[in-house]
C-alpha cells in the first residue's frame, strides 16, 4: 500500500479544506496536504456559477468558481500539495485507538503499545489487536474483510503521528496517509425524498437541488422542461433562476415553513425579479408518475405543519428539486469514533475547532451548515491554524472547559464548548435561531454573568448570528479552576420591539 | 422466426429461477419480459427474506414448496455468488391475547413441518433484542428465517441460466398464446411471433392476462400492496433478526429486519388493490408502519429514514399457490398465487416445474457441461485493503469510487454494463451494485451513473432511463455542441 506522511492532512477541497490548508501552511509546517475526490480543487464552489461570494472576506462579489480560485492560488502559492481523484474511506484518530485497544484487550496500553499494535494489526491475530474500523460505528463490515492484509506494516513514525487515513485512487492504488493531524472538511449533502418520507410513487424527474446544479453547470445536461422547486433553501432558489435562464419553466417554489429559509437577497434575485411564485405554509404531498414524473399535489400546510386536504392542488411538472436542508456528511468522523453533536449532525468542536479526538479538526459544513462560503473560509482558518499548532505541539493547553448551551430561541451554538487556556483572544460563538424575530436582544451569559448583550433588527433561522466574547471574560472565579466545575455561556436572544 | 423448446414468459424471480433449473437440460430456454431489466415487479419491492413458511397454509402448495426451498439457499447463495445470513426470527408477544396465540403459531408451524420454532422467554428475547419493546412477555424464535438480496438474487439466476445458454428477450410484451390442436404452439408479442413447444406463465402480476391468452381465466390478481421504509445503517437503533408481529385474522403484520446490507427495513402494509401498476407509497400507509413498528421496537428511529417504497403481491382471488397444467392446452404450465414467499419459493419452484414439464414429455438430457456456480461483479468495498490494491493494479477504474455512501467503483458499474445481462438503465446499475442506494439517494453518484452509463453505451445522456422505457433522466444539453466538463470528471 502507498504510504504518505505529512504533517497536517485535510480531507476535501472545498472552500472549507482550502481556507484551512493555507491557514495551516502559514503556520510553519513542512506538509499540508488535501486530498480531494473531485480532479480539481473547489468543491461544490466548482459548480456555484452565481455570483455573491466574497462580500465579507474579500469585500467584493464574486461567483463561486472564482472565490475558489483565490484560495486555490494561495494554496499553490503556500505550498499546500494536494492529492486529486482520491477517495477517503477510512480515518482514524489516535484517542480512537487507543480506546479502541484498551476496549479490546481489556487493560492499559501506552501510547507505543498502542501506536505500534496499529501499524501491525492487520497481520496480527484479529481479538487482541485493533483493527482500523472497531474504534468506530461505521459501516459492519464482513467478517474477514479486513484480514489477511500484511503490507500494512511498517515502523512507527515519530512523534504524534499516529492519525491514519486510508484512500483510495486510480494511479496509486490504496494510500495510508499518516497525518500529525487531521482537518475534516468533507462537507454536506442534501437532503432526500427519503429523509422527508414524501409519499407517492418513484419516477425518473426528482432530483436533489445540487444533484441538478451540476448536471447544467458542469455537465451541460438539462434535468427537465416545467420544473416545481420544494424547500426556500439558497440552492433551491438559485437553481429557480438558473433553470429559468436556461429556457425551463419554473412554476413555484414550495416552502413547508411560514417564512423563507434561506437568504432573503436570493428571494429577491432569484424569485422575485423573475416572476417566480413562492408558496410559503405549502408542500408537495404526493408525487405522481409511473415513469417520468407527470406533476405532484401541493397543499397548504396548518400550523402545525399538517397538509389541509381541501387546499390540494395538482401542479403539473416533469422535473422535482428539492432544496430542503442540508446534513453535515460524517460517515468518515463516525467511523474515527468523533463524537457528534445531535443538532447540528456535525462534530462537537471547540473554538479551536478541535473535536473529541485531539488531533482531528474540522471546519465548514462537516461541522454544520453554514449559508455562507465566507463564513467557512474564516472558521476553518482558525481550524487549519490549530491543526498546524497540535502538528507543532503548539496548541495551547486547555485546564478547563465551558458547555456553550443554546437558550431562549436557539436552535445550537457551534463551536459547543471553549477550552479554558491562557491565550487572550476573540472567540465566536456562531449560532442560530429557531424563530424569526423581527427586533431581538442578543445576549450571552456565563455562570449567570452576563458578558455581552447586543441589539439585531431582525433574526432569521436562514442567516446564521454570531457573537464573539473575550477569552478574558471567561477566567473563571480561583475557587472553581477545575475541569470540574467547567461552568457554562448561554445565548439567548429575546424579542425586542 | 424465433424457435425455442421452453419459453417462460416473466422474468421476475420465478421465470429467472425456472430458466436456470431448465438450463440443465439439453433444451433450448427463452424468457420473454415487457421490461427492460430482469426481476422489475414483485421481485424488486418486498421484504427479502428467506421463509420457512411457519406460518403458511399447512398441506398446501405454499407449504410445501418454501419448506423444500429454504434448505436449498445456503448452497445456492454460495454457488450463484450472492450474499445471504442466517439471522433468524423472533415473534415476541407484549400482551395477554398475543401470548396466549403462541401455542397455536408453534403447532401451525409444526403442521407446516417447522419443527425447530422454540419458546423464549422475555429475558432472553431481550438479550437477543435489546431494542425490544421491555413489556415483552414471551415470544418465539424462528431460527431458518433468512435474509438475502433479492435484486441479486434474480440477477444471478439470469446469468446463471445465460451462462448455460438460456436467452433472454426484455423490451417484449405479450399479446398471444397461439394453440395448435389443443397444445401450445407459440405466442405473438410486439417484437414478433415465437414458435414455442412448451410456455410457462411466470408472469406474476400479469398471469391472469396471460392465462386469458389459453382461455383459462378462472381466477383473477388482485394486488395487494406493501409499503415499506429503509433507514440508515447508521441508525441507533437496530435490530438483530427479523423481528415478527404476531399476526392477526386480517394480516401477518409489520416487521422491522435488518437488510443484507446492514440497513434496517421496516413495513409492509397490505392494502388491497384493483391497479396493477399503483406503486405510490401514502402519508397515511407510512403513519401505520410508523405506529405498528413503535410497537415492537419503541426507540426506532423514522427520522435515519432513507427510502420508502411501495411493492405489489401478486395476490390472487381465489387465494393460493398454484401450479396448473391443462389437458386442453397441452405443454403449458400455468403459475399464479405467488405472493410474500416468492423469492422463498423460487428455488423450489423452478425444480418443481421442470418436472412438470418433463412429465409433460419434455427431454430430459442432463447438460454434462452445466456450469453451476456463477462469479458475480467484484465487490470492492468487501475485498481487504490489499485485495482493493490489487484489483485497482489490474483495472484503474476500481479506484475511481463513484457511489460514496455505498462505495460503489467506476470499475464496477463498466462491469454491470459488459455482463452478459447487462445494465441499461439507473435502477438496473443500482439493483447490481447498490449505487444510488445509499444514504444520499444518488445525489452524488446520479449525475456520474448517468454519465458512465452513456458512454458504456455508447448513447446520449438522453437515451439513459431510470428503468423502463420513458423514464428519461435527463432532456437534452443545456447548450448544444459544448464539452462536457463532468464527462472526465464523473
Amino acid at each position: 500500500m502507498h504510504e504518505i506522511f505529512c504533517d497536517v492532512a485535510v480531507i476535501g477541497a472545498g472552500p472549507a479544506g482550502l481556507a484551512a490548508a493555507v491557514s495551516a501552511k502559514k503556520q510553519g509546517v513542512a506538509k499540508v496536504l488535501i486530498i480531494e475526490r473531485d480532479i480539481s480543487p473547489g468543491g461544490i464552489l466548482q459548480q456555484c456559477i452565481h455570483p455573491g461570494f466574497g462580500l465579507t472576506y474579500y469585500n467584493e462579489e464574486l461567483t463561486g468558481p472564482e472565490y475558489a480560485g483565490r484560495f486555490v492560488k494561495a494554496a499553490e502559492d503556500a505550498g499546500v500539495e494536494f492529492l486529486f481523484d482520491t477517495m477517503v474511506l477510512e480515518v482514524s484518530g489516535r484517542f480512537g485507538w487507543e480506546s479502541g485497544l484498551a476496549k479490546n484487550s481489556g487493560q492499559e496500553s501506552s501510547q507505543a503499545d498502542a501506536c505500534s499494535a496499529a501499524w501491525t494489526s492487520r497481520s496480527a491475530p484479529p481479538a487482541q489487536t485493533p483493527r482500523l474500523t472497531q474504534a468506530g460505528s461505521g459501516d459492519r463490515r464482513k467478517p474477514g474483510s479486513s484480514e489477511g492484509d500484511s503490507s500494512f506494516s511498517g515502523a512507527c513514525p515519530a512523534g504524534n503521528a499516529v492519525n491514519i487515513i486510508i484512500c483510495v485512487n486510480k494511479s496509486v492504488g490504496m494510500a495510508v496517509v499518516y497525518a500529525k493531524s487531521i482537518v475534516l472538511a468533507m462537507g454536506c449533502r442534501e437532503r432526500t425524498r427519503g429523509n422527508l418520507a414524501l409519499p407517492g410513487t418513484r419516477p425518473a424527474g426528482v432530483y436533489t437541488a445540487g444533484a441538478a446544479q451540476r448536471l447544467i453547470n458542469r455537465q451541460n445536461i438539462m434535468p427537465g422542461k416545467r420544473v416545481l422547486i420544494l424547500g426556500s433553501g439558497d440552492i433551491g432558489m438559485i437553481m429557480a433562476r438558473r433553470l429559468t435562464l436556461e429556457g425551463a419553466e419554473v412554476i413555484a417554489v414550495v416552502e413547508i415553513m411560514n417564512y423563507l429559509t434561506g437568504l432573503t437577497r436570493n428571494r429577491v434575485q432569484c424569485l422575485d425579479d423573475f416572476g417566480i411564485p413562492l408558496l410559503l405554509s405549502h408542500s408537495v404531498t404526493r408525487i405522481e408518475g409511473a415513469k417520468r414524473l407527470t406533476g405532484c399535489m401541493v397543499a397548504q400546510v396548518d400550523e402545525n405543519r399538517k397538509p389541509i386536504p381541501e387546499t390540494e392542488k395538482f401542479y403539473e411538472c416533469d422535473t422535482l428539486l428539492l432544496s430542503v436542508g442540508l446534513i453535515p456528511e460524517n460517515e468518515l468522523s463516525l467511523g474515527a469514533g468523533v463524537k457528534l453533536c445531535p443538532v447540528t449532525g456535525g462534530p462537537i468542536v471547540n473554538q479551536f475547532m478541535q473535536t473529541s479526538i485531539p488531533g482531528i479538526f474540522a471546519c465548514g459544513n462537516v461541522v454544520h451548515v453554514n449559508d455562507l462560503a465566507d463564513n467557512v473560509s474564516a472558521e476553518s482558518e482558525i481550524a487549519g491554524s490549530a491543526a498546524a499548532h497540535y502538528a507543532l505541539g503548539l496548541l495551547p493547553q486547555a485546564f478547563g472547559s465551558i458547555v456553550c448551551v443554546p437558550g431562549n430561541n436557539v436552535r445550537y451554538v457551534c463551536p459547543q464548548t471553549v477550552a479554558l487556556t491562557n491565550e487572550d483572544a476573540k472567540i465566536k460563538l456562531y449560532f442560530r435561531v429557531q424563530q424569526p424575530y423581527a427586533g431581538a436582544r442578543i445576549s450571552a451569559n456565563y455562570n449567570g454573568r452576563e458578558i455581552l448583550s447586543k441589539k439585531a433588527i431582525k433574526v432569521n433561522p436562514g442567516e446564521m448570528e454570531y457573537v464573539a466574547i473575550n477569552s478574558a471574560s471567561l477566567q473563571p472565579p480561583l475557587h472553581s479552576l477545575s475541569a470540574e466545575m467547567p461552568g457554562e455561556i448561554i445565548i439567548s436572544v429575546e424579542k425586542e420591539a | 422466426m424465433q424457435k425455442t423448446d421452453v419459453l417462460i414468459i416473466g422474468a421476475g424471480v420465478v421465470g429467472c429461477a425456472i430458466a436456470r433449473e431448465l438450463s440443465k437440460y439439453r433444451v433450448r430456454v427463452l424468457v420473454v419480459d415487457k421490461n427492460e431489466d430482469v426481476g422489475g415487479e414483485a421481485s424488486k419491492a418486498n421484504s427479502a427474506i428467506i421463509h420457512t413458511g411457519f406460518d403458511a397454509p399447512p398441506g398446501s402448495l405454499e407449504s410445501e414448496l418454501v419448506n423444500a426451498a429454504n434448505p436449498m439457499y445456503e448452497k445456492l447463495c454460495a454457488d450463484l455468488d450472492i450474499p445471504f445470513a442466517k439471522i433468524g426470527a423472533i415473534m415476541p408477544a407484549f400482551t395477554n391475547e398475543q401470548f396466549e396465540q403462541l401455542p397455536a403459531i408453534k403447532e401451525k408451524a409444526f403442521k407446516n413441518k417447522v419443527y425447530d420454532v422454540e419458546y423464549l422467554t422475555a429475558e432472553q428475547l431481550l438479550e437477543r433484542e435489546p431494542n425490544l419493546n421491555p413489556c415483552v412477555k414471551a415470544g418465539l424464535f424462528i431460527p431458518r428465517e433468512y435474509i438475502i438480496d433479492p435484486f441479486l438474487l434474480v440477477v444471478a439466476y439470469a446469468e446463471n441460466a445465460l451462462e448455460n445458454s438460456a436467452s433472454f428477450l426484455l423490451n417484449t410484451k405479450i399479446t398471444g398464446i397461439s394453440t395448435n390442436n389443443g397444445a401450445v404452439a407459440g405466442i405473438e408479442t410486439t417484437a414478433g411471433r415465437i414458435e414455442a413447444r412448451y410456455i410457462v406463465n411466470a408472469a406474476g402480476l400479469y398471469c391472469d392476462e396471460v392465462a386469458a391468452m389459453v382461455g383459462k381465466a378462472d381466477y383473477t390478481v388482485n394486488p395487494r400492496k406493501g409499503q415499506f421504509y429503509i433507514l440508515d445503517k447508521n441508525t441507533s437503533c437496530k435490530v438483530n433478526h427479523i423481528v415478527l408481529p404476531i399476526p392477526t385474522k386480517l394480516t401477518k403484520g409489520k416487521l422491522m429486519c435488518p437488510t443484507i446490507h446492514g440497513n434496517m427495513l421496516v413495513g409492509p402494509t397490505a392494502e388491497d388493490l384493483l391497479d396493477k401498476e399503483d406503486y405510490a407509497t401514502d402519508a397515511a400507509g407510512l403513519a401505520s408502519i410508523r405506529e405498528d413498528v413503535s410497537k415492537l421496537i419503541p426507540d426506532i428511529k423514522f427520522g435515519d429514514a432513507i427510502m420508502q417504497y411501495a411493492g405489489l403481491r401478486a395476490n390472487r382471488n381465489p387465494e393460493g399457490l398454484r401450479v396448473d397444467t391443462y389437458d386442453d392446452v397441452k405443454g403449458y404450465v400455468n403459475l399464479s398465487g405467488i405472493r410474500s414467499t416468492g423469492i422463498t419459493a423460487s428455488a423450489a419452484l423452478g425444480k418443481y416445474v421442470a418436472q412438470t414439464l418433463i412429465q409433460m414429455g419434455m427431454p430430459a438430457e442432463f447438460k454434462a457441461d452445466f456450469i453451476e456456480k456463477r462469479k458475480g461483479i467484484i465487490r470492492f468495498h468487501e475485498l481487504s485493503r490489499k485485495q482493493q490494491d490489487d484489483v485497482i493494479r489490474k483495472n484503474p477504474l476500481f479506484g475511481k469510487v463513484i457511489c460514496r455512501c455505498e462505495t460503489v467503483t467506476e470499475g464496477e458499474i463498466a462491469e454491470a454494463v459488459r455482463r452478459p445481462l447487462p445494465a441499461r438503465s439507473m435502477d438496473a446499475v443500482k439493483r447490481r451494485l447498490r449505487a444510488g442506494m445509499g444514504r444520499c439517494s444518488g445525489g452524488f453518484c446520479g449525475p456520474r451513473v448517468l454519465e458512465i452509463l452513456a458512454r458504456e453505451l455508447n448513447v446520449s445522456v438522453e437515451e439513459i432511463n431510470k428503468n423502463q422505457s420513458g423514464s428519461y433522466m435527463v432532456t437534452g444539453e443545456v447548450r448544444a455542441g459544448k464539452v462536457r466538463q463532468g464527462a472526465q470528471n464523473a
